[in-house]
């Protein structure tokens, strides 16, 4: 993990020792530094791919790494669509990439939200 | 539930400074942020000033956060905004933990991105220069060993200069290449002629060499013609604006680029392909406000170029038409973070004076409006060269409202 971290920089301070966090991704258990994001973590890792497009299939990773795009949808504790990139890691996480869906654009396979009053229920519904 | 005076989406320093504002008014306030760190987009700035300073925006968005923890600010993080509603003339702010309800609202969340469309951009290693900039200078991870930087303007080479800092090598500066989307990134002419009307304000050599065709058009045309083929050499990087990337090429992230020649117009020059290996790609399309929470609240918008795009119609006292809901920063147009915060400052107090009517609060609001317009005309980075014509613009807009 310290492989891929800038310690040094001649401007900004020396990057101070911080406490490790284990997480889990894909199965796989990694370690980051406390105040790490998902993204952060994984790239200090080596690891770039988040998920497969859930049509194409093809690898995506990090875009805008500010909560954005959504471009890093990852499943946190079982709980899809969460943003890696702003998201902290914490002790224990686990973490799944996306996966390729068999037919992720057909509105009858599952019940999407259409409207943000769907949204609403459905978010209701889940309290 | 608790009724707040004001809740304030964004902690960037707009958001933090009208918070700091309201606070010294001992007014009751929430700042909702979804970043996981206080402080928006100034975490991860890193420029050199022209007095040879620099301006760190970790250590400025520290000094912003310091004081709103010591006035006893509520803040939260890792929550985001995705709804504002009215209710008997305040608002609901929906939150994906819980909703929050406020008789004024500042919607202070930023910028965004343009995206630069071009082939092979959804492959893991390409990303905004923003991207790189907070993954270099927050998180202090490296985003490559080599990689290139599409795209020629203010923000793609300050945040160049960064990952040089931070040890990281780029093979070059280039154009995207022309396609519907790029448009006015990929002409080198419509690129020069913006990078030297802001030229003598920024320290970077790269623009310092476009500011000597500040003045003349057809000496800009004659850059552009004469533009060398090698480049032109910024903190040993070479600028190009006779070469644009056409393709992103890989198979499970990136591995090359293929880059072309262009005509002064940005046509492609046959047979001048070339395919350069990078492990990583900076896609620096420029800045827009993200502004979608105005929207959905009732604010209308009006498309102000200079301002970076579509822009929610305000006055210069950060009142939008909608009684109550507020914005400040870049959400109001593209500016430095010096402008943002001064605009936060007006904005807390324009809250604080809806809620007191004390006369004073008007002599503060007179005193920080001044602020503002001092910052700008003394900004070392400017986003658009008619900033202040697009500023016109907008007040203009909000007063047509008022008078029907
Ligand atoms: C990627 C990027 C890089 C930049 N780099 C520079 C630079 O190097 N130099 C420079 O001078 N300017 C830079 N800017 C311009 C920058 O916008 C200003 O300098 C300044 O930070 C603007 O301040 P602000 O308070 O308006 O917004 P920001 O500082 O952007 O803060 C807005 C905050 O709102 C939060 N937010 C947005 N939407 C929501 C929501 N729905 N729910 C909850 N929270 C939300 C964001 O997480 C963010 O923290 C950059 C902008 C971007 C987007
Ligand atoms: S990378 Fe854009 S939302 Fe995470």
């Amino acid at each position: 993990m310290k492989r891929n971290r800038i310690i040094e920089h001649p401007i900004l301070d020396q990057l101070e020792e911080r406490k490790t966090v284990t997480f889990q991704f894909d199965g796989k258990t990694l370690t980051g530094y406390e105040r790490d994001t998902i993204a952060s973590a994984l790239l200090a890792n080596g690891i770039r791919t988040l998920r497969r497009h859930e049509h194409s299939g093809a690898p995506r990773g990090i875009y805008c790494n500010i909560g954005h795009c959504f471009e890093c949808r990852v499943t946190v504790n079982g709980t899809p669509n969460v943003r890696a990139c702003i998201t902290p890691i914490e002790e224990n996480m686990i973490v799944e990439s996306g996966k390729q869906l068999p037919s992720p654009l057909n509105p009858n396979n599952e019940h999407v939200p259409k409207t943000y009053r769907e949204y609403m229920e459905m978010k209701d519904g889940e309290n | 539930m608790q009724k707040h005076d004001a809740v304030i989406i964004g902690a960037g320093p707009a958001g933090l400074n009208a918070a700091i504002a309201l606070r010294k008014h001992d007014l009751n306030v929430l700042v909702i942020d979804e970043f996981p760190h206080l402080g928006g987009r100034l975490l991860g700035q890193l420029h050199e000033e022209p007095n040879g300073e620099w301006w760190n925006g970790i250590k400025e968005a520290e000094k912003l956060v310091n004081e709103a923890k010591a006035l006893n600010t509520e803040m939260l993080t890792n929550v985001s905004v995705h709804h504002i509603q009215r209710k008997d003339g305040a608002f609901v702010v929906h939150t994906n933990r819980k909703n929050y309800e406020a008789k004024n609202v500042l919607i202070a969340t930023g910028a965004a991105e343009t995206a630069n469309p071009i082939p092979g951009w959804t492959l893991p290693g390409v990303m905004t220069i923003g991207a790189a900039q907070v993954m270099t200078n927050v998180h202090r991870v490296r985003v490559g060993e080599k990689g290139i930087v599409i795209g020629v303007n203010v923000l793609a080479a300050a945040i160049a200069r960064e990952l040089l800092l931070a040890g990281i090598r780029l093979h070059s500066l280039a154009l995207p290449i022309n396609n519907a989307v790029t448009d006015e990134q990929s002409h080198p002419k419509m690129v020069m002629e913006r990078l030297s009307r802001i030229a003598h304000l920024a320290p970077s050599p790269l623009l310092r060499f476009g500011g000597k065709f500040a003045k003349y058009k057809w000496a800009q045309n004659i850059a552009v013609s004469f533009y060398p083929k090698k480049g032109i050499n910024m903190w040993d990087v070479p600028i190009h604006l006779r070469k644009a990337v056409k393709e992103i090429n890989g198979t499970e992230q990136v591995e090359s680029v293929t880059m072309v020649d262009i005509t002064k117009d940005g046509e492609i020059i046959p047979g001048t392909e070339e395919e350069i290996p990078v492990d990583f790609v900076c896609i620096a399309g420029g800045l827009y406000p993200l502004a979608e929470l105005a929207a959905v609240v009732g604010v209308p918008f009006k498309y102000v170029e200079p301002l970076g795009g579509h822009v929610p119609v305000h006055n210069e006292k950060m009142e939008t038409p909608v009684e109550g809901v507020y914005v400040a920063g870049n959400i109001t147009g593209i500016e430095s973070a010096k402008v943002a915060r001064a605009q936060g400052k007006v904005a807390g107090l324009s809250i604080a004076f809806r809620m007191k009517k004390d006369a004073a609060i008007q002599k503060e609001i007179e005193k920080a409006m001044d602020e503002v317009k001092t910052t700008r005309d003394n900004a070392t980075i400017q986003f658009h060269p008619e900033i202040a014509r697009g500023r016109d613009d907008i007040h203009a807009q909000f007063n047509k409202y008022l008078n029907g």
